[in-house]
């Protein structure tokens, strides 16, 4: 008892409540959860999420997702009892919508992987309010992305053979091939992200653990936390594996949108044959993910009352974020062009000629509008912290993303060498409601996750709040912004 | 300050001495539980954790704990990996060794009159195995250090120390630690300033 009324005194002697953290003063860092928060209100706020009654708005949301996940399964039954040939796909646009949405759903998850890792490695301490359910998000895109190639393969049952099983036939994998990268490259991928995610959230779900009242969700939410008790040998463990980790997952992060972007540049099809197209695609991936994560992340914010946990000052990093990645990916835009004309290869120029004017420039233009024009808007701080223009400029940037994708296969596919080959595609009823039932199945599942995960990463974000901080010890000098001016002390020898 | 607390499950054992047993020391915050911890390691005690919701900086000095074997399992199963994927793609695209049972066979297969194995081609997937196999080096190599999964532990029968995972620190010392004595450990964790203590045992 003594230790709850000495803990909540010492914390009441900070009044002051802060509302707006977004000040780009250098000499002073920002606080990053606002208001009069503690560890027990951090606590408090995430595990009520997950213990609290349902609302009935995640209901209604839910049974929205769970239809339009049913439209999926509908087109999925469809297709695999009737063949491929319900798509609009055919010689000579082979790939559209299906590869269109692969690559698409992969890219949104870069985001949660350049947050979870690239950022951790960077010591931006700000992605612990995000980290989380940018992580989910992640996961659930890089599903909604498996499932096109599985299906496109045209025998989804024998999807087995991508991978290297000994087999009667003595028939393997080409290993030189593009495709066969990807699908190391995606499937470790996932794994990865899955299991970064995972061990991240073992302290948190020790927490939903230790809160659940109901027997169930004890017995849940203990199995999955596998025991763990904040064991400080654990956590000096946990946090190397962590690191370790999110060392890893950066390369592979790098590495899987490269690749997926060797299935186009390792083809001699003018408008794929580039070397821009590892960086350029990694860079379009963030920016894109980085749109889907503040689709998500304003409306959560709102709704899941996170504002003091998510802040301005997330957002507007996010939407810094944004438009650097979005500036990368207009200049390979430009460059494109500039390398088919300076490369003097008709078909080339052709390609990008066609691409601007063709049958298709109007998804050009939306592509063009959505992805470099829309975001400039984030140069100014007024955007930056408005919602409505995030919104605005987050929604584009999906819209955009998606059509730069179908621009690049679609347009380069449909005409490409011989006049006498080419041709135009026009998507069918199955090729758009399984693109609608993708964000049924994504949007499913990252409900079931609000209501039932630790959104936030409390453990994570307790570490960077100033309580967390010892005001002596050994490692006193690691931590910054506290102002007083206390000389490090070495550590002592043991 | 507060009385220690004597929690035991008297259903779970009847008689006999305590099959395990711990003083629980609740500290108010990362500085008490920090200044404490350095002091539980230079009075010797050996069998003890501190315990908190988040990890605390320094503390890994404060306690004295040796820096984890874990970079060198992750550096193992990643060259295993890197390893297994040049294996792979070596044998089961450039090689055919008459003898091997048919479904080891590779399958050498040539196309455009490029070299069945070289480096540069094979390179996305050896790198793709290589993370993979690091990466549950990682995971399972923490899991198996941290001795988890363990789902019970006796020190969840504190209902105090349920606040571990939320905003509590505390410092435990084991019974089985050398130096422990249930009187004069007590006394000492209050020395140290923890605002509460508790003494467990089934």
């Amino acid at each position: 008892m003594t230790s709850m009324t000495e803990k909540s005194a010492g914390l009441s002697a900070r009044v002051h409540v802060k509302v707006d953290n977004t000040s780009d003063d250098p000499r002073q860092r920002e606080e990053l959860i606002l208001g009069d928060n503690n560890f027990s209100t951090i606590t408090d706020r995430v595990t009520d999420l997950a213990f609290r009654r349902t609302p009935l708005a995640w209901y209604v949301a839910f049974a929205i997702s769970l239809s339009l996940l049913g439209l999926l399964g509908v087109c999925v039954i469809y297709l695999l009892t009737t063949g491929v040939g319900v798509w609009g796909n055919n010689v000579p646009v082979a790939w559209a919508f299906d590869i269109v949405n692969f690559v698409f759903w992969v890219g949104i998850g870069h985001a949660g992987t350049l947050i979870s890792a690239i950022l951790f490695l960077f010591r931006q301490n700000w992605r612990t309010s995000i980290n989380r359910f940018a992580e989910a998000m992640t996961i659930f895109a890089v599903m909604c992305a498996g499932l096109f190639p599985a299906l496109h393969v045209g025998r989804p049952w024998l999807a087995y053979w991508l991978f290297p099983i000994p087999n009667q036939m003595a028939m393997w994998p080409q290993a030189r091939s593009p495709l066969l990268w990807d699908v190391f490259a995606v499937s470790t991928y996932a794994t990865v992200s899955m299991l970064f995610w995972y061990v991240g959230m073992i302290p948190d779900l020790a927490t939903l653990r230790d809160r659940a009242k109901g027997r169930v969700a004890q017995v849940v939410y203990g199995l999955f936390a596998l025991g763990w008790n904040g064991s400080s040998r654990c956590w000096h463990r946990f946090e190397r594996a962590y690191l370790l980790l999110a060392a890893l997952a950066t390369p592979l992060v790098l590495s899987v949108h490269s690749v997926v972007s060797f299935d186009f540049a390792v083809a001699q099809l003018p408008g794929w044959h580039t070397t821009v197209f590892p960086p350029y695609f990694v860079a379009g991936a963030v920016f894109g993910g980085f749109a889907m994560v503040l689709t998500l992340a304003v409306p959560a914010r709102q709704w899941f009352g996170l504002k003091e946990i998510i802040t301005m000052r997330h957002l507007e990093n996010m939407c810094k974020i944004m438009l650097g990645t979005g500036l990368i990916v207009a200049y390979a835009y430009g460059i494109e062009f500039f390398t088919a004309w300076y490369s003097g290869e008709h078909y080339e120029q052709f390609a990008f000629l066609n691409r601007a004017t063709g049958p298709y420039a109007w998804a050009y233009g939306v592509m063009v509008f959505c992805n470099v024009c829309a975001p400039q808007l984030l140069w100014f701080k007024k955007c930056r912290t408005n919602i409505w223009v995030i919104l605005f400029c987050a929604m584009c940037v999906n819209v955009g993303m998606w059509f730069e994708r179908f621009v690049i296969i679609v347009t380069s596919l449909h005409r490409d060498f011989v006049p006498g080959s080419w041709g135009m595609y026009m998507p069918t009823w199955v090729d758009l409601g399984m693109l609608a039932g993708s964000f049924g199945l994504f949007f499913t599942l990252f409900l079931l996750f609000c209501r039932f995960l630790p959104m936030v990463a409390m453990a994570e974000v307790k570490t960077v709040m100033p309580a967390a901080h010892a005001t002596h010890g050994p490692d006193r000098y690691d931590y910054q912004p506290d102002p007083d001016p206390v000389p490090p002390t070495l550590p002592k020898s043991h | 300050m507060s009385e220690t607390h004597y929690v035991s499950a008297a259903h779970a054992k009847p008689a006999g001495p305590p099959s395990w047993s711990a003083l629980i020391g609740e500290f108010a915050d990362v500085d008490a539980v920090m200044a404490a911890a350095e002091k539980v390691r230079d009075a010797g005690y050996e069998k003890w954790d501190v315990h908190s919701p988040l990890p605390i900086h320094g503390m890994d000095r404060a306690m004295g704990i040796r820096p984890t074997i874990l970079p060198w399992i992750v550096l193992t199963t990643g060259l295993a990996g890197l390893a297994g994927g040049l294996l792979l793609v070596w044998w089961t695209n450039a090689v055919a060794m008459p003898g091997v049972p048919t479904v080891f066979q590779g399958y050498p297969y040539f196309i455009s009159g490029k070299p069945l194995f070289s480096l540069p081609a094979n390179i996305p997937i050896i790198f793709e195995t290589t993370v993979l196999c690091a990466a549950f080096g990682a995971v399972f190599g923490m899991l198996v250090l941290n001795k988890l999964p363990m789902l019970y532990h006796p020190l969840f029968r504190s209902q105090r120390f349920r606040r571990a995972t939320s905003d509590g620190f505390f410092v435990v010392i084991a019974g089985d630690d050398p130096r422990f004595d249930a009187r004069q450990t007590a006394e000492f964790l209050r020395s140290l300033g923890a605002v509460g203590v508790e003494h467990l045992e089934t």
